[in-house]
């Protein structure tokens, strides 16, 4: 059986392998961009590369943003991945003054330590802390120069290191929101992934 | 801490895997999407594949090459060969490609660079940058130029200056290909892989010359971040777990449990 999933279509690069790792996955995915879909869906995922300010634009000019926020506020399975997790934080310093979805606290930040390449281009290993549901120990893809710092109060966090400890990703309840890319993660990513649409199957 | 990238390379020309694209007569090896499984599946970290059809019809089936990978591969896919423009790299990514890299159309007009970071994000913007040696007096220090259309035209361009440039405009990793030991299973160039890591901070990923473990084991001493590899694959001289596994028995951070 597949598990339905509406992605957001951000006109952002990585939109094909997103949707092909939700099918590896087994789930069904099926692009929205229409507000209604994204408050009605079973599950949501906010997938997006590229820069902070125009995505969070695009999602203004579509009026998704109180739509993406009351359902990952609300404990909705809902998911981003990348840009999409970094949009879910209050901004972000590669575009200041444009707000995000302020599903958590805190800001985005450039990687500091001077001494690492920068993009992070490669694979990392990621530790989640006790409690964590969906995310286990394990290899995963990552490719961004911007990241969380500190976990916010009231999420589980798994943490990774790049000359610094940065959030690789949060959890809480079905919503999961990662650094990295589990779609380009081969089968680590893909069972995260599963495990992801199977939350939103059975009650959190 | 990141890991040292394992990168087969797949050359396809209308649909098909070919080997010998620049030493000899070419060779079929394959299906795409099938020998992109096989590599995730040993352990390969990424995928690059260069599209080295000589007609446009060879380049249109690119696209449909990488939808045909894309639907087997979990791990991230940059594509190269023939992107001319911006839009040419936007039909690969929405095909399935996760970065595209650019060569000899970026040494003709480097605004390409950042007009393919702008829109799409520097992390998707690969210079390609194929470098050659240029002669000099055997104490003088090494000197590269850059070299364009599969090594027909050598620019003068000196390879440590475009490669900062192309990282000022929005390139977010270099894919350094040797062109000196391309082809010549005799090791990599570690002394233009140290030089060009050296000059730049976004990853580099060493190119031409592979045959051993060995040689990618110097490779990533000399400062390379990942290391491709053509032939040593295709020809199963090793598999790519053989040469993850000498590379962590040497001491390197590799990704062995997938």
């Amino acid at each position: 059986m597949t598990l339905p999933v509406h992605v957001v279509r951000t006109g952002t690069a990585n939109q094909a392998s997103v949707l092909a790792g939700l099918t590896r996955a087994g789930g069904r995915p099926v692009l929205t961009d229409s507000p209604e879909d994204v408050r009605r869906a079973d599950r949501v995922m906010l997938p997006g590369v590229g820069a902070f300010g125009a995505a969070a634009a695009e999602l203004a000019a579509k009026g998704l943003i109180d739509a993406l926020r009351e359902r990952a506020t609300a404990g909705r399975p809902t998911m981003g991945i990348c840009l999409g997790m970094q949009l879910f934080a209050e901004h972000s310093e590669e575009s200041p003054g444009v707000p995000g979805l302020g599903v958590f606290p805190g800001a985005i930040l450039r990687f500091r330590d001077e001494s690492v390449r920068i993009p992070q281009l490669g694979w990392n290993h990621i530790e989640p802390e006790p409690g964590c549901r969906l995310l286990r120990a394990g290899h995963v893809y990552f490719a961004n120069s911007y990241r969380l710092a500190r976990a916010p109060e009231g999420w589980h966090v798994a943490r990774s290191t790049h000359g610094e400890p940065f959030v690789a990703a949060l959890e809480r309840g079905p919503v999961l929101v990662c650094q990295f890319h589990p779609e380009l993660s081969g089968a680590f990513g893909r069972e995260l992934l599963s495990r992801w649409l199977d939350a939103g199957a059975r009650p959190c | 801490m990141l890991t040292h990238r394992i990168i087969p390379c797949l050359d396809v020309r209308d649909g098909r895997v070919v080997k010998g694209v620049r030493f000899s007569g070419l060779r079929d090896a394959g299906d795409p999407a099938e020998r992109a499984a096989a590599y995730e599946a040993q352990g390969a970290d990424e995928l690059v594949m260069l599209d080295v059809s000589a007609t446009p019809e060879g380049r249109a089936t690119a696209v449909v090459t990488v939808q045909k990978i894309r639907a087997v591969l979990g791990i991230p896919l940059t594509v190269g060969g023939g992107v001319r423009r911006a839009e040419n790299a936007g039909a690969l990514l929405e095909a399935g490609a996760d970065k595209v890299s650019v060569n000899t159309a970026a040494v003709e007009n480097p605004a390409l660079i950042s007009e393919i970071a702008e829109r799409f994000g520097r992390q998707c913007a690969v210079l390609a940058l194929d470098a050659a040696r240029v002669p000099g007096a055997p104490d003088d220090a090494p000197r590269w130029e850059v070299v364009t259309q599969s090594g027909k035209h050598r620019t003068g361009l000196d390879a440590i200056a475009w490669a900062r440039e192309a990282q000022a405009r929005g390139a977010g990793e270099i894919l350094l290909t040797s062109w000196d030991k391309d082809g010549t299973r005799s090791g990599y160039d570690t002394a233009l892989l140290a030089a060009v890591s050296a000059a730049v901070h976004v990853p580099v990923i060493a190119s031409g010359g592979a045959a051993t473990a060995e040689h990618l084991a110097l490779a990533l001493q000399a400062g390379a971040d990942a290391v491709l590899a053509a032939s040593i694959f295709h020809d199963g001289d090793f598999t790519v777990a053989q040469v993850k596994a000498a590379l962590v028995a040497l001491g390197f951070e590799g990704r062995i449990r997938l």
